[in-house]
């Protein structure tokens, strides 16, 4: 087996919030072009894992690596070096603060979707996908204003317009978003987080309210796009078929802290992940 | 797609078709009318409106931030135009408690020294209004960074503040030589005929409408659907925020010295909050993101508030004679009245957040003739 | 600094007249979420009220009147502006509010004619000259923060004891589990609309007490005065509120006193800008975050 590359390293991250600790010395990696799960009980801070990733939240203690440099390094400060209750407290004394605003690492190459859909309400399908390209145009408000930019703009109006191909909908294209039905919203949020050209898909629970037919269809939906834009995907889910089926490697949290790490066969046969998550046995 | 193709350049046509009847209605309505007559006077203040109420639209409804500081940009454009362009020796005059002020200077004058009267009076204005734009810009550049990070409610509180703080500033004293002081700036170049404003006002709605529809355009309004959203899809929201603030802040300082030219004579007493509102209530009523909307709504309002409702106020109107009711006031108090209805029931105000176009008239007829027909053939078609 | 007591006296008394209709702010938006702008106006009513009363009618009908009219008038707003956009987002609650504010403006306008209306029969007792540190002042001045205080402990009490005042601070909380829960948010709502259209017309009769004339603007700059009051001490927090209002009323008198009263207002919104850049949560106030 040949040394695999990380994309995403998290050492040691720990986010507090007021006295509860949310995630607690959470350290993992994710290879490149991996599917890799997170998995935990409702309130075991996956989200929030991956709201410090994307920079929505400042972690307060630890240190995100994205592609071998970091993105995100803490450390606790003002009132948390008292209330602070994590672990390695000292490790990042001495480092340079990262706090990244999330634009900043979309820009890099980590996109991602919301648990609870976030699309543009008041645009169309087409206009939801084109403007996630807004990031990556080199027009200026001037250029822009006076359409002094045609060629680009064409440019990635066609691009739109495949990526809306690809997902199947292109017939959609001038429907507002969210008169879509609700799979077809999910698939759209995931077409939106790939206009920005990512390397690295965070998917927060992307089978939420999907039947197991649905489920299946989307896990194949998730190894396809992969395969084609050379992603690698980490994702929260709780459908267990999927993340069983579809990953190669899972983590699971309970309580902010990393209980087990590896292969589905693994992980559903551990004691403590049983006891922890599938404790309805 | 060939149809969606042939519709947008039948769009183009009729637009510029329009366009032309437009602009030959008015040379013939400025060269029939004298230049003061009322209708001359809604249509200038009605253009400038819109332009104010459009430049409003972009920031509360492109980019859903609430701010009310539209008066304070506004009375910064109002007055660099009036202190860039009034005669020099027109000066003591108008400063005679400061002894002719201290700008020695007027734009006008400057440019019609080596471009002749006409077109170098023309140019002088414009500069003089570009630099009261870019002025109201730089102001709002330097106050958005802390200001625009407040939320919705905080927004428009601050900015209420700022622009009261302007007002108080322009008022004082120690200003005098530059401000006037509290008393009047006059005596300023104003274009004649509406024509000019109408021109110039399309112009700048134009840049406004180009902006909208740019890749600049759709990221604003992905900030006002969903702010998380944006930025988690690489849209820096301080910046275009920011970039919103300045560019509204600009067509709101150049409408300020529209709005003075118009008015003939300038003070800071009245740039008041009650302004604000005013703009903020013709842009509600034509639709919070609608820029024909405001357009619409501003000529609908100027020409009721100036002309088609001023016999509410003087005793008689639409024939009815009743100087008990139809006094002073009473026209505001019906204007006032007719708001409210529409902030309570039609909240989508007269376009919601759709644009005015041909083809959208032409769809519209055309779905209801197809529903007419499909419940025709239905016949009992009465269950929807 | 002799010469700065009478400032420092009407700074207090301002500060209390501001705490009066700052809380009346601070109450609507704990609730609603709502800057209710129409408010600095319901106090411009009740002082043109209450001109009109004191000049028409013996003074034991004319002040419950000015307070009733008021009362009235503070809960037909809310049940007629503000009710139907339970649902509707705030920006539609906040261009209400303002409409409100404007249509307010412009009736009064209408009926006054436009005119000032001079404080003829300013009421008696109160507004009697009297000495204090040397300096001569009405009555009002000093009855002004005192009876303020007392009404502030009143409501507090109202608010922490009485099951309707359980009611408001619970919907201050969290409006729609509260609503869950089975508290009649209506009757809540109103209610915290009739208090502080209460205290907005004790504070308009002390207020106009002190000034010639009730113009269609007055209740303008006292209003934005105290709402920046309210937002210093911290929205939604009464105690914030009543500190807030006296900071601003003496730093608005010292500053008059210094000489530069043409920056009075510009200071106050000042203050608002720099505390709404560096604690936005003012004094007294709690953080609220969004979820994600």
């Amino acid at each position: 087996m040949s040394e695999k590359e990380n994309v995403l390293r998290l050492e040691n991250v720990t986010m507090q919030f007021g006295g509860v600790v949310a995630v607690n010395n959470l350290s993992l990696a994710v290879n490149r072009g991996e599917i890799v799960a997170l998995i935990g009980p409702n309130g075991a801070g996956k989200t929030t894992a991956f709201n410090c990733i994307t920079g929505v939240y400042q972690p307060t203690n630890g240190l995100i690596e994205f592609e071998g440099s970091p993105i995100v390094r803490a450390h606790p400060q003002g009132k948390m070096k008292k209330l602070y209750a994590g672990e390695n407290a000292e490790k990042y004394l001495g480092e340079r603060t990262i706090d990244p605003t999330p634009d900043k690492v979309t820009k890099l190459g980590i996109a991602r979707t919301f648990q609870n859909i976030r699309l543009w309400k008041s645009m169309t399908v087409f206009d939801n996908v084109l403007t996630a390209k807004h990031m990556r145009t080199k027009q200026n408000v001037f250029t822009a204003t006076f359409r002094m930019a045609k060629a680009e703009e064409k440019k990635i109006r066609e691009e739109t317009e495949a990526l809306l191909e690809e997902q199947d909908l292109l017939k959609y294209k001038d429907d507002l978003a969210v008169s879509l039905p609700y799979g077809l919203q999910r698939r759209l949020e995931i077409a939106r987080a790939l206009a920005t050209e990512p390397k690295l898909l965070l998917l927060d629970e992307p089978a939420a309210g999907m039947n197991p037919q649905e489920t299946l269809e989307l896990g194949e939906f998730i190894v396809n796009i992969k395969n084609k834009y050379d992603l690698t995907v980490f994702m929260i889910e709780h459908h267990m078929d999927l993340v069983m089926s579809f990953s190669d490697r899972i983590y699971v949290i309970d309580f902010g802290k990393l209980i087990c790490e590896g292969l589905p066969q693994e992980v559903k046969n551990d004691q403590r992940v049983i006891d922890a998550y599938l404790g309805v046995v | 797609m060939k149809t969606e193709k042939s519709e947008k350049r039948r769009d183009t046509i009729v637009a510029i078709v329009l366009l032309m009847l437009l602009l030959i209605v008015m040379t013939i309505i400025d060269s029939v009318l004298p230049s003061y007559h009322i209708v001359i006077k809604v249509i200038k203040k009605a253009a400038v409106y819109s332009l104010v109420a459009v430049s409003m639209n972009l920031l509360n409804g492109f980019t859903g931030l609430f701010s009310l500081g539209q008066a304070g940009f506004m009375l910064l454009g109002a007055y660099a135009y009036a202190i860039l362009s009034i005669p020099v020796d027109k000066r003591p005059g108008v400063y005679q408690y400061f002894d002719g002020g201290i700008v020695q200077f007027s734009f006008p004058e400057f440019f019609a020294g080596f471009l002749g009267d006409t077109v170098g009076t023309t140019v002088g204005i414009l500069v003089a209004l570009l630099i009261g734009g870019l002025l109201a810009a730089l102001v709002a550049y330097l106050i958005g960074l802390p200001v625009l990070r407040l939320k919705s409610d905080y927004l428009a509180i601050a900015t209420l503040g700022f622009a009261e703080i302007l007002r108080a500033f322009f008022q004082w004293k120690n200003l005098g030589p530059l401000t006037n002081g509290s008393n009047l700036l006059k005596s300023y170049p104003d274009f004649e005929n509406a024509t000019s404003y109408i021109i110039l006002i399309g112009i700048f709605i134009a840049v406004i409408v180009l902006l909208v529809n740019s890749t600049y355009g759709r990221a604003f309004k992905a900030i006002r659907d969903d702010e998380v959203a944006a930025e988690a899809m690489g849209i820096n929201l301080a910046k275009h925020k920011r970039m919103a603030f300045v560019i509204s802040s600009f067509f709101a300082g150049i409408g300020g010295g529209m709005l003075a030219m118009y008015m003939g004579t300038l003070q800071a007493l009245s740039f008041k909050s009650t302004m604000t509102y005013e703009i903020l209530l013709v842009v509600v009523i034509g639709g919070i993101g609608s820029i024909t909307g405001s357009v619409i709504t501003s000529f609908l309002y100027i020409a009721s508030l100036e002309w088609l409702l001023r016999g509410l106020d003087s005793g008689k109107f639409l024939g009815i004679s009743a100087p008990g009711i139809f006094k002073n006031g009473f026209r505001m108090a019906v204007v006032s009245v007719i708001i409210m209805v529409i902030v309570l029931f039609f909240r989508k105000g007269i376009m919601g957040d759709k644009e005015f176009s041909v083809s959208g008239i032409i769809n519209f007829f055309k779905k209801r003739k197809l529903r007419k027909k499909t419940a025709a053939a239905g016949g009992d078609g009465g269950n929807e | 600094m002799q010469a700065l007591i009478p400032y420092i006296i009407n700074g207090i008394s301002a500060g209390g007249q501001y705490a009066l209709i700052a809380i009346g702010y601070t109450l609507v938006y704990g609730i609603l979420r709502l800057i209710n702008f129409a408010h600095g106006d319901v106090f411009m009513v009740a002082g043109l009220v209450m001109v009109y009363a004191t000049t028409s009618m013996p003074l034991y009908l004319s002040i419950p009147l000015v307070l009733i009219v008021t009362v009235v008038l503070g809960f037909s707003i809310e049940r007629v502006a503000y009710k139907p956009l339970r649902s509707a987002p705030r920006m539609s609650l906040m261009i209400s509010a303002i409409g409100v504010s404007y249509l307010i403006q412009n009736l009064a306008f209408y009926l006054t004619g436009g005119l000032a209306q001079p404080v003829t029969k300013p009421i008696p007792w109160i507004s009697d000259m009297i000495t204090i540190f040397g300096a001569s002042t009405k009555r009002v001045t000093v009855v002004t923060p005192v009876l303020t205080l007392l009404l502030v402990v009143v409501l507090v009490y109202l608010i922490k004891k009485t099951k309707i005042g359980m009611g408001m601070r619970a919907a201050a909380k969290d409006f729609e589990t509260a609503q869950l829960m089975g508290v009649k948010i209506n009757s809540v709502i109103s209610f915290t609309f009739v208090v502080g259209s209460f205290l907005a017309a004790v504070g308009a009769i002390l207020y106009f007490t002190n000034y010639p004339s009730v113009g269609i603007t007055s209740g303008s700059l006292p209003g934005l005065r105290a709402f920046v009051a309210a937002v210093f001490g911290g929205i939604g927090s009464i105690p914030g509120a009543v500190v807030g209002a006296f900071i601003i009323g003496l730093c608005e008198e010292l500053i008059k006193g210094l000489g530069y009263s043409t920056f009075s207002d510009a200071f106050t919104f000042a203050l608002l800008i720099i505390v709404l850049c560096v604690k936005p949560t003012g004094i007294f106030g709690e953080k609220v975050t969004d979820k994600v």
